[in-house]
């Protein structure tokens, strides 16, 4: 579904991901861990089309459609969804109305109708009782003064109504305590599905315990240099990321 | 070579839909009303003076009042303190009296032509048509052309009619309140506006009476050269209620018009005044070309005790606005309020704010202002709180925000404080901030388009005021704002 091919991206002239490639298929959840200044949350903004995040080389494909060439809010339409380390308050603005605002603006794109507010509002209840969160912080402005906790479960709850094809964490676990991770998670997992595939970027292991991945990626130097099965999130808790580091000479040496 | 030209080819492509864009901005107010038309021609001399007068079939106390402001019109200088940058007027080019040569004795008689400029506007004068439980009075450059539901608000004992007429059959309230609020030699602008004014809404609301409807005035400037100079007076006597509205637009012109206005609120014990304004004058091509001088005097006055005036503006139009709607709060308890959402945009410059003057006991002033600046456009506040001597347990709460789109506009807070009593307690908060890129990009990254995101982004940035507004004209509101930050973004 997803298909990254020598990705070659700069920020601000410095080149961070140095020849990324990695193949999603409907269903699965791949972890994408690694040292800080690995390229992690560029790998994700790339995905997204944040500007300033200059693609120099190299192709995403979104099934038969190229991400590259599209912005940011196509990409949304497209199904490309990036939960962000962290998430931006908009004062004044109703999270229910951002809300409807958006998920209309991708059926629009994609030529779908758009929802009246009833019907809105219907989708609205039946996801919050999947998601098993509580209306209030629907009532609110977006993220305004909310919790490092309530904005993790916002971007969770804004993930569950936008129904994207692909999902991107970005450090979801950051900032959280262990309920609040416990909850999020519970959360992501109920969105699990054949048909939806998540890229979960994460510094530590822990979350791994709770979101449990297909696969798991080690990125170094803008590259993945080791891939395999949840047990090397395991390896990686027990001997840190030197012990990748020490091995990413060969493991590039090995791939080229 | 060939790939060369083609980027350069796109290059253009892309700076003329910039410029499409720009040009394109929805003006929808622009159109210019074909109608015979009566007048005098420019220039300013008591002589001219003598001849409105005469014209408006004024008594001679009123011809008398007006000559009194020219005087002392004559030997004020124009004042420059605001920061704005504006041509200098030259006030022998413009036109004092502009009217539809027909004159209507009723609302049914009134010009077709007229009748479907207001139409147009959205403001239909048929009663039968009309907004729901408001009347309006309509201002067509220097006279009003008909006031709606006239006789509804006579029953209630509500006066609501234009400024010539109330000075015609209203003389003794007349003479009373005009300028009792802003005397004719206040400042350089209500000076010349007293002189020349021509015509603006009268409304009297008697004791105890709450106005059955909403009263608002729509002013349209039609004709070329010439200045809009309204006088807007509304007295509320003990323990009345009343809720205005005022509307502004202009036709597109590549010449700056002014409009000097000198508005006057009165509210007698208990009485409250709710004064709202969506200002929507031309404000100018994005070459800073043309537009309305909008400059004002506005004040009210809380004569009696616990009575309260609030002001509400949304100002989107106008090449320079420089105003300070105002509240005297002289008697004890009395309560000001000014509401406030200025956007400019290309090159657009508003200096404008609010005066709290606290007199009277336990007296209270909240100001919200919400200045939003776009293009090369300069957006300033300035606001001053005074609390007198006497004015013990005054409070005041100020929060003046600003925020900006784009690198090359300004937002600037002047707020001045005169304390002069110790138990007077007085709050000042500030921010100023920019759309982010981050918020912009996380819009964008949940579907919305960037201009969508920018409306919405400033629409929660004005919630505070807009709230304020009566439900129509906050969804009027919304929708300017919209239209005004066309092309801000990209």
């Amino acid at each position: 579904m997803l298909k990254i091919e020598n990705l070659h991206a700069r920020v601000e002239g410095k080149e961070i991901l140095k020849g990324l490639s990695l193949t999603v298929n409907p269903g699965e959840v791949h972890a994408i861990m690694g040292p800080n200044g690995a390229g992690k949350s560029t790998l994700g903004n790339v995905l997204c089309g944040r500007p300033g995040y200059e693609v120099t080389a190299g192709s995403v494909m979104l099934d038969d459609v190229n991400l590259l060439e599209l912005e940011p809010e196509a990409r949304a339409a497209a199904g490309v969804f990036l939960a962000l380390q962290y998430p931006v308050e908009i004062p004044g603005v109703n999270n229910t109305y951002f809300l409807r605002t958006a998920l209309n603006a991708q059926r629009k794109a994609r030529g779908e109708k758009e929802l009246d507010s009833m019907a809105f509002l219907k989708l609205v209840r039946e996801k919050l009782k999947v998601m098993q969160i509580s209306d209030e912080l629907l009532h609110r402005a977006v993220n305004e003064g909310f919790s490092g906790g309530e904005k993790k479960r916002n971007e969770t709850f804004q993930m569950a109504l936008l129904e994207p094809r692909l999902a991107i964490l970005d450090e979801t676990d950051s900032g959280l305590d262990i309920d609040a991770l416990k909850q999020v998670s519970a959360g992501v997992n109920a969105l699990r599905s054949p048909e939806r595939s998540f890229l979960v970027i994460t510094h530590y292991q822990r979350l791994l315990d709770y979101i449990e991945p297909d696969f798991v990626h080690v990125l170094a130097d803008g590259k993945i240099v080791e891939s395999g099965d949840k047990t090397l999130a395991l390896k990686l808790e027990e001997h840190g990321y030197a012990w990748v580091s020490e091995r990413a000479p060969q493991a590039a040496g090995a791939r080229a | 070579m060939s790939s060369e030209t083609t980027a350069s080819t796109n290059t253009a492509l892309r700076d003329n839909a910039e410029v499409a864009e720009a040009l394109g901005r929805h003006y929808s107010a622009g159109f210019v009303t074909e109608i015979e038309m009566t007048g005098l021609p420019p220039g300013l001399d008591e002589e001219t003076i003598r001849q409105l007068s005469a014209i408006k079939r004024e008594p001679e106390w009123m011809t008398e009042w007006r000559l009194k402001a020219y005087r002392h019109w004559l030997g004020m200088p124009q004042p420059d303190w605001a920061k704005l940058k504006m041509d200098a007027i030259d006030y022998q080019a413009i036109s004092y009296y502009a009217a539809p040569k027909k004159k209507p004795k009723s609302l049914d008689e009134v010009d077709p032509a007229l009748l479907e400029t207001y139409e147009k506007l959205g403001v239909p004068l048929h009663e039968r048509a009309a907004l729901a439980g408001v009347a309006v009075d309509a201002v067509f450059d220097s006279v009003s052309v008909g006031t709606t539901f006239r006789k509804q608000l006579a029953e209630a004992g509500v006066i609501f009619c234009s400024m010539s007429e109330a000075i015609r059959e209203h003389p003794e309230l007349v003479q009373q309140y005009l300028g009792s609020v802003v005397p004719p030699g206040d400042n350089f602008f209500a000076a010349l506006n007293s002189a020349v004014f021509s015509d603006g809404s009268f409304v009297f609301i008697p004791k105890g009476v709450r106005c059955p409807m909403e009263l608002s005035t729509y002013f349209r400037i039609n004709a070329q050269n010439t200045g809009q100079f309204e006088r807007t007076l509304i007295i509320a006597e003990e323990g009345a209620h009343v809720s205005y509205l005022e509307g502004c637009t202009a036709p597109k012109r590549d010449e700056n018009q002014l409009h000097a206005a000198v508005v006057e609120l009165v509210a007698l014990e208990r009485a409250q005044i709710k004064y709202s304004t969506v200002q929507n004058w031309y404000p100018g091509d994005e070459n800073g070309v043309g537009g309305i001088y909008n400059l004002v005097t506005k004040r009210g006055d809380c004569r009696g005790d616990d009575s309260k005036i609030s002001w509400t503006q949304v100002e989107t139009g106008s090449a320079i606005t420089w105003k300070y709607p105002s509240v005297v709060l002289r008697g004890d308890r009395s309560v000001g309020e000014f509401h406030s959402v200025a956007l400019t945009h290309h090159f657009q410059q508003a200096d404008t704010g609010t005066k709290m003057i606290h007199i009277g006991k336990d007296t209270k002033s909240k100001i919200v202002s919400k200045g939003i600046s776009a293009g090369k456009s300069n957006n300033s506040y300035r606001g001053l709180v005074k609390v007198e001597k006497g004015a013990s347990g005054a409070r005041n709460y100020t929060s003046c925000d600003s925020l900006l789109i784009g690198k090359q506009c300004g937002a600037h807070t002047f707020p001045y404080m005169e304390v002069k009593n110790p138990t007077a307690i007085v709050e000042h908060e500030a921010t100023t901030s920019k759309i982010s890129d981050d918020q912009m990009f996380y819009c964008r990254s949940r579907g919305i388009r960037e201009e969508d995101a920018v409306s919405m982004i400033v629409d929660g940035f004005c919630k505070q005021v807009f709230r304020e507004l009566p439900m129509e004209f906050a969804v009027e509101a919304k929708k300017l704002l919209e239209v005004s930050l066309e092309g801000a973004v990209g």
